[in-house]
């Protein structure tokens, strides 16, 4: 049982409840090798997906959690939901309230849209990224890739590099990794950091060379051209140079440094090709855990107390 | 409310005797183990799985392949019952066509052999499913019983029965407890 019944951003979750819902997908990923990756556990529940902003793998991810767990899923998007009528965030709230569903997944591009919805309905609200804030079962799902292949979470020092500023992934993993007792550092240019960087509470370093000798996980974030304003830096090949993971900089890093990315990669910038394929990146790892993960999460939001009751 | 210990119904001893029967008669039911593998469920079953495993081995000189069943997530009160500890399931051979014995140890309501039963039907299916339990203490509320059983015992619904396993608790045993003072 978790001691929250929404998650909309880290703050929600302690550090137990972070470790409950890892150990729980540990029993899902297993069910996800299985040939048949179904269970009844959730039979009966109604999960709403509302991707107002565009999402494959996310969308996908808490799909197929959902229907592993044989709930029934519905998909709203923003070109097929009333929000291309106008409709407004509280009015499809209170809409989905009134089909009375259990959990709602939500991505938006505005931050606190989660927070908007779980103070107007009583469904479990999941926040499935909301603009430049948070992403908290992304950063979850990062952290069972870690515990996965290095053991531990306690004690590693976990680079994440580059565009910090646009970065909702930053946004849950360097609270996440702090409440495990990780080393978070947000590496980057200094364009792509927020003005106060300090305020995030992790370590602030402007040049990945000068971490790379330390981390155990390179977390690369992908340049997210489509929020920036204006192009942050002078060349894709300048950043490449200075902030992207390269055979060069893995020859240089711990032998058992581990790459990570939240995807879409952009191969060439943040990450040659060369790297995103090689037995050192969890790119895939991560797409893997995130099926369990999700299915964690929702196993744990919805089992245990009846539906919009929270315990 | 507490609960206080009523009898012991099974010592030591009694489930040695009991489960050395168990692997025999399973040997025997099935003619040889050849097609037999048994799936214990977490956490206590599982135990007892191994060691009928062990015992299967030295009378039939056959390794029957062990596995062990977490059925949490295919329990009918998940809306009310949130399971917080999780156990990996790990079924290590191949459930077509295999005679599969459940182990498990204290069949009550049926409703946790029936999860169990869907829990293997997912992983293929089995020739046959048997059920092997060290304590059957009845009131059951599916049509569902045991084809091995160490030893069957009375019971009444308020009470509670325990069956301690040394790789657990401090000692083997079987423990009827009950509960004084008022209603739940």
């Amino acid at each position: 049982m978790l001691s929250c019944k929404h998650i909309l951003t880290m703050d929600d979750l302690s550090a137990a409840d972070i470790v409950q819902i890892l150990d729980t997908a540990d029993s899902f990923s297993e069910v996800n090798e299985r040939r048949i990756k179904k269970l009844p556990t959730l039979r009966g529940r109604t999960v709403v997906n509302l991707f107002l902003e565009p999402s494959t793998r996310t969308r996908t991810s808490f799909e197929i959690a959902a229907k592993r767990l044989s709930a029934d899923g519905l998909n709203f998007t923003a070109s097929s939901s009333a929000t291309v009528k106008g409709e407004s965030l509280r009015d499809t709230a209170r809409t989905l309230s009134a089909m009375s569903c259990d959990l709602v997944v939500v991505r938006h591009k505005y931050a606190g849209a989660p927070q908007m919805l779980a103070e107007s309905m009583d469904a479990c609200i999941v926040n499935g990224g909301d603009g430049m804030h948070q992403h908290p079962t992304q950063a979850l799902l990062d952290l069972f890739t870690m515990r996965s292949r290095l053991g531990r979470l306690e004690g590693l020092t976990v680079g994440i590099v580059g565009d910090i500023y646009h970065s909702r992934v930053a946004g849950s993993l360097v609270p996440a990794l702090k409440k495990v007792g990780a080393r978070p550092i947000v590496i980057g240019p200094p364009t792509l950091m927020p003005a106060r960087p300090d305020v995030l509470g992790a370590d602030v370093v402007y040049s990945l060379d000068e971490a790379l000798p330390e981390l155990d996980v390179a977390y690369m974030l992908r340049v997210q051209f489509e929020r920036a304003e204006r192009m942050p830096f002078p060349s894709n090949r300048e950043y490449a140079r200075f902030y992207g993971m390269n055979g060069a900089r893995l020859a240089a890093a711990k032998p058992e440094m581990i790459v990570m990315h939240p995807g879409p990669m952009n191969r060439g910038v943040e990450i040659s090709a060369e790297v995103a394929d090689s037995p050192r990146s969890l790119v895939l790892d991560q797409v893997n855990a995130g099926v369990a993960v999700r299915m964690a999460v929702m196993y744990l939001l919805l089992g245990g107390a009846e539906s919009g009751v929270a315990a | 409310m507490g609960y206080r210990m009523k009898a012991e119904v099974m010592d030591a001893t009694a489930i040695d005797r009991a489960l050395t029967r168990i692997a025999h008669e399973i040997a025997e039911a099935n003619r040889g183990v050849d097609n037999v593998a048994l799936a214990g469920v977490v956490t206590r079953g599982a135990s007892m799985a191994q060691r009928l495993a062990e015992r299967i081995e030295r009378f039939e000189g056959v390794a029957v392949p062990v596995g062990s069943l977490d059925i949490s997530f295919y329990r009918d009160d998940v809306a009310t019952h949130l399971n917080p500890e999780v156990h990996r399931t790990d079924i290590p051979f191949d459930v077509e066509g295999r005679d599969v014995v459940l182990v498990d140890d204290v069949l009550y309501t049926g409703r946790t052999i029936r999860a169990a039963m869907d829990a293997i039907m997912d992983y293929g299916r089995p020739a046959t499913i048997q059920l092997a339990v060290l304590v059957d203490r009845g009131h059951r509320e599916l049509p569902i019983r045991a084809d091995y059983v160490g030893k069957n015992v009375p019971t009444a619904r308020r009470e509670r029965v325990r069956v301690l396993l040394t790789e657990h608790d401090d000692r083997d045993g079987a423990v009827i407890y009950e509960q004084d003072g008022e209603d739940e």
